[in-house]
């Protein structure tokens, strides 16, 4: 797991990387971009990306936290921080205007005009990669608290993260038969996009012990009914969010997943979108959560199940 | 001599008759040919159901084999419920758009003229950007009630509203101006596409990648009450055809001339403005922005049958149900489990062969 290999560089290296930029002793992080970001004074962040601002107030950060993308919604109090808008619809000058000392975005935050602004505005800017997996989830929190200064924090979540998901392992150790799982982000005028393979909903699946019924493509594409109709879904699973979610009925009525077990059995699952694909701190809650509602035979199990992640205090 | 030669070939082709084929010959043609590309599109599909199996999962004969009875019910199922209405919705909905593109045609005396361009798609398309952007809403909550036909009504309200301005702006005293419709039509589609960025720029990841299948349309999701819908609006469209064909033929001379010759020229602009919306705004309403076939497959047909209207109409009809069941079929097939937004296709394979036609009669006609 290198894609954040973490130093602190000598002065002259760090002089060379950065092509002559005056250079304090500051941390030095490597970014999803592949490139060394200098860190000299973290104290005044904005976060763009619902998982990294629940990072920030995991490690007890949240004093620094200048300003907030529309996905942060999670703690609640991140609501109340000065919102820069949704995270791939930044503007440049929003983000400025709060006179950021270090910004940390997800990979995939734009648009890239906006990034460059924030480059040329010479704002530490940390892309933070995104990957969805277990170790990518690890190497967030890393390289999150690395930048922050705070490399004992982090390994005090990530220790409390490894603790969940080892728990979640053992869950998932009992599913004897894993059901098919298939994802639907939008259901409009009986048109369903679901998500394929290489997608926070894939991995989510998985971890919650479940398979994704559909391993033909990657991203989230509309599906063609009659592929539905044989991938043979069990569940079908979306997220609530706003008033336009996926509702049951719609699915149950759908003419190809009439035709599946989803509709005779009536099994749609909602889930809160940030904490199901958020793949912050809570996602293997998240996943138990999912879990228990694909293995109803598992609540048992669950129950010992306790978040590792709520009861620790990293912020010191 | 070979330029005297070529000349009288070229008059002669130009006034053609004698290399148009009979207009039975034509329509059993392309009779045969949508019965062709239906049976195509029946025996492919993500489903899978092996050639073998497909006539008794239509039901054309009970199979002997009684133990094949869940699989029989399953084939059974998805070609009724899925499949069949989809390749109808294919075929009406490139009925329509073809037929509404060589009546815009006729009508603008242009042959750029097509729904799309005109805005009335255009407007279809903002309206149905709008409702997936703003069913979070208050107002999208208060239509709460008819979420699921939302969109469709939306969109076709859209195309209405488009042509009722459209129309109101380019009629004056009972006389409408064909060159205003045109440029005003230019300028609501520049209108309603500045709307469509602008609902793009406050539309969140969800409903940008909505709104972008959406205007890259796809007959994903036909059922037998959308059908319900189309059937009525293509009926019409074909009783109609019939009616303003003739005036359509004799508008090639001019408003004045097709006056004088007797044809009651608002009217005919009437009912054409009137039914192409119709047919636009449906066709838009159950398969999104398709564009591309109200163009080229009326031209094709021109090349080959020529411009009169009584052909020209049924045959597009007919045209543009081959093409569109084609690239349907392939839509649904060659990137499952996902499908292909129809609109690619339908340019992929309407534009080279359109212009292989060109290229062939370029030295016989002058566009």
């Amino acid at each position: 797991m290198t894609f954040c290999r973490t130093l602190v560089l000598s002065a002259a290296a760090g002089a060379f990387l950065l092509g002559g930029t005056a250079l304090a002793a500051g941390i030095t992080v490597h970014d999803a971009r592949n490139r060394d970001v200098t860190i000299s004074d973290p104290a005044r962040i904005v976060s763009i990306g619902g998982a990294i601002t629940e990072i920030l107030y995991a490690l007890g950060f949240e004093d620094r936290l200048v300003g907030v993308d529309s996905t942060s919604l999670y703690p609640a109090a991140a609501r109340d921080k000065p919102g820069v808008g949704y995270m791939r619809q930044l503007s440049a000058e929003g983000v400025l205007g709060l006179n950021p000392s270090l910004v940390l975005a997800a990979q995939g935050s734009g648009p890239k005009e906006t990034m460059d602004v924030l480059d040329a505005a010479k704002v530490p800017l940390v892309l933070v990669p995104e990957t969805f997996s277990e170790a990518g989830l690890i190497e967030k929190i890393r390289l999150v608290g690395h930048a922050m200064g705070a490399d004992n924090r982090a390994e005090c979540l990530t220790a409390a993260v490894n603790e969940d998901l080892t728990q979640l392992r053992e869950l998932r150790a009992r599913v004897t038969k894993p059901v098919r799982v298939m994802f639907v982000m939008s259901l409009l005028n009986g048109r369903a996009m679901a998500a394929g393979k290489n997608t926070a909903a894939n991995e989510i699946i998985a971890l919650a012990g479940g398979v994704n019924a559909i391993d033909g493509y990657d991203g989230y594409k509309i599906i063609n009914d009659e592929a539905i109709v044989a991938a043979k879904p069990d569940v079908v699973l979306s997220i609530q969010r706003g008033k336009d979610s996926v509702d049951a009925e719609t699915v149950y009525l759908h003419p190809a997943f009439a035709l599946t077990p989803v509709a005779a059995n009536k099994t749609f699952i909602s889930m809160e979108g940030l904490y199901l694909l958020g793949f912050g701190p809570r996602t293997a809650a998240a996943a138990r959560d999912l879990s228990v509602k694909l293995y109803p035979a598992l609540a048992l199990q669950a129950e010992t199940f306790k978040p590792a992640v709520s009861a620790a205090n990293c912020r010191l | 001599m070979t330029a005297l030669s070529d000349s009288t070939e070229r008059a002669k082709r130009r006034s053609g008759y004698a290399l148009r084929p009979p207009a039975s010959l034509t329509i059993i043609c392309l009779l045969i040919a949508l019965a062709g590309a239906a049976l195509i599109a029946l025996t492919m599909g993500a489903a899978g159901i092996p050639l073998a199996r497909l006539p008794a999962a239509l039901g054309l004969w009970a199979d002997a084999d009684a133990a094949a009875g869940p699989t029989l019910a399953r084939d059974q199922l998805v070609l009724w419920s899925i499949r069949i209405p989809r390749i109808a919705a294919a075929a009406m909905v490139g009925a329509l758009l073809a037929a509404s593109g060589a009546i815009m045609q006729g009508l603008f005396r242009n042959p750029l003229a097509d729904p799309a361009l005109v805005g009335v798609s255009s407007g279809g398309a903002l309206a149905a950007a709008a409702a997936i952007v703003f069913t979070d809403s208050q107002l999208g909550q208060s239509l709460r009630f008819m979420q699921h036909h939302l969109l469709p009504i939306a969109a076709f309200a859209g195309s209405l509203v488009t042509t009722i301005l459209l129309y109101s702006i380019a009629s004056r005293s009972g006389r409408t101006s064909i060159a205003i419709f045109l440029l005003a039509g230019i300028a609501i589609a520049a209108i309603a596409n500045a709307g469509v960025g602008l609902l793009v720029f406050i539309a969140d990841d969800r409903q940008l990648r909505d709104i972008t299948f959406w205007m890259l349309g796809s007959l994903s999701g036909a059922t037998w009450p959308k059908l319900a819908t189309l059937a009525p609006v293509l009926a019409l469209a074909l009783i109609a055809c019939v009616s303003i064909a003739r005036g359509l033929d004799v508008l090639v001379l001019g408003e004045a001339e097709a006056f004088h010759s007797g044809v009651d020229v608002e009217r005919l602009k009437r009912i054409s403005i009137v039914l192409v919306s119709a047919m636009t705004g449906v066709a838009v309403s159950v398969c999104g922005v398709v564009g591309f076939v109200g163009i080229v497959v009326p031209h094709l047909l021109r090349l080959v049958i020529g411009p009169a209207h009584r052909l020209l109409l049924p045959a597009s009809m007919l045209l543009g149900a081959v093409l569109m069941v084609g690239a349907d079929t392939l839509a649904r097939t060659i990137v499952a489990p996902a499908e292909m937004p129809i609109g690619i296709l339908t340019a992929a394979i309407g534009a080279p062969f359109f212009l292989g036609m060109l290229l062939r009669q370029r030295g016989l006609v002058s566009l």
